[in-house]
């Protein structure tokens, strides 16, 4: 007993510098893993608040170039607002979604980050806005990433630049979907793995959301097709994606609520059982 | 002492901030950036605590990954780092660190520049070996940890020759 304490006051920095190593080890892998990093994120007061407080002098850089991006949004939805071809005044009540089942909220970047190998974003809403983890991010021109940790007033996104991210994606053309992931390489392009050889795909063709999962509704421009190639197998395509979004610089946001997720998971997870 | 304890408080704020707030987001040719603020560990009292040394280098290592969402590899960098600091300075100085008396402010430049450069080497291949997390791509992490080095090498230096006269 003797020697076991001598032996640990003798090496008490050793062991110590090894306890501290095998928890940061810890939060290394936790945070290689999925909605896993619960202890160590940048949605707390104090990065939060600082972010925040740094943001709203940064914000003012890049105003006119936001503007631009809104005004084009705005551009583009009154475009389709004035253009049905059926109008919009009419009483036509569509039975088969009969009430919202997405809800948008609007939302800005804190800290954006696209330099490393898993880019996480900081957004200014949190669990006092009802931000929940697994609520879509989108901005004006296309997808940015999927809600990871909240506190109350800010929330940690998983960027589409983040190795570990995996969003489900099809071709506009012919329907055939994959999973969109990054290879960490060039924060313009992602990949779209999984689409079947038999799939008629040529360079510049849109890709856009699934709908798939209950995260994005369908339809939400991705980018479009900037090379391809045949993956080991030689069964499936690697599609490179040039993304519309430019995710070196996001400003304004906005996060989808799907009403029907739990439904939809809650269903999903019975039937799996 | 309570004057140094107050000069580590501020270094350790200011270089947090700094780093996490600029240095993070300077992205040199993509993805090179400098990590300066292991400075507060090379820079840190010779004569000291070392449970307490090892313990404040973590904590700096987890305020960093925590602005920065990365999980735990600052904090792993920074701690083995500050754990085999003896022996480099051992290494690079030899007999004036045996006899207690060297001053980072009045040693030669050829030694500081080999100190500096070893904890810098190891704590920035620690980082992105643990960041990438892949054997596979361990061309990229050496491609990122010799061009992220020689950066913050050169800003290690430059800063420590700014405010040496203070001092």
């Amino acid at each position: 007993m003797q020697q076991i304490i001598n032996f640990i006051i003798r090496n008490k920095s050793f062991l110590l510098y090894l306890l501290l190593f095998s928890i940061a080890m810890v939060f290394t892998i936790q945070s290689h893993s999925y909605h896993k990093s619960k202890f160590i994120n940048s949605a707390n007061f104090l990065s939060g608040g600082i972010y925040n407080s740094v943001n709203n002098v940064s914000e003012y850089m890049h105003l006119r170039k936001q503007n631009e991006l809104l005004q084009q949004e705005n551009n583009q939805l009154k475009s389709l607002l004035y253009n049905k071809t059926d109008s919009i005044n009419k009483t036509f009540v569509d039975t088969v979604y009969s009430g919202v089942s997405y809800k948008f909220s609007p939302a800005v970047v804190i800290k954006n980050s696209y330099a490393s190998n898993n880019n996480v974003l900081l957004i200014n809403r949190g669990k006092r806005d009802s931000i929940k983890q697994d609520f879509g991010v989108i901005s004006p021109k296309g997808l940015v990433g999927i809600v990871d940790n909240t506190s109350k007033k800010y929330a940690t996104v998983i960027s589409v630049l983040n190795t570990n991210s995996r969003i489900s994606a099809k071709l506009k053309k012919s329907n055939h979907f994959g999973s969109l992931v990054w290879n960490g390489k060039s924060p313009y392009l992602v990949q779209l793995t999984e689409i079947p050889k038999i799939a008629p795909i040529t360079a510049g063709d849109t890709i856009i959301t699934s709908g798939r999962s209950s995260i994005f509704p369908k339809d939400i421009p991705i980018g479009t097709i900037d090379s391809y190639t045949l993956d080991a197998s030689q069964n499936y395509y690697i599609i490179h994606v040039r993304l519309f979004n430019d995710m070196t610089s996001l400003e304004h946001v906005y996060v989808i609520e799907n009403k029907d997720a739990e439904e939809i998971n809650a269903l999903i997870n019975n039937t799996n059982e | 002492m309570n004057s140094i304890v107050f000069t580590h408080t501020f270094r350790f704020i200011i270089l947090a901030l700094l780093q996490v707030l600029v240095l993070s987001h300077i992205n040199f040719l993509g993805y090179i950036n400098p990590y300066l603020y292991i400075l507060f560990i090379l820079l840190y009292p010779l004569k000291n605590n070392r449970v307490i040394f090892i313990l404040v280098s973590f904590l700096l290592g987890l305020t960093i990954d925590t602005f920065l969402d990365s999980g735990g590899v600052h904090a792993a960098a920074s701690v083995t780092i500050a754990f085999i600091r003896p022996f480099i300075l051992k290494f690079s100085f030899g007999a004036v660190y045996d006899h207690q008396t060297m001053k980072f402010g009045n040693v030669e430049f050829g030694s500081k520049l080999t100190y500096i450069a070893i904890l810098t080497l190891i704590h920035h291949f620690i980082l992105f070996s643990l960041e990438f997390f892949n054997f596979y791509k361990i061309i990229l992490i050496l491609q990122n940890t010799l061009f992220s080095s020689i950066f913050t090498i050169i800003l290690c230096l430059l800063t420590t020759i700014i405010f040496s006269r203070r001092n």
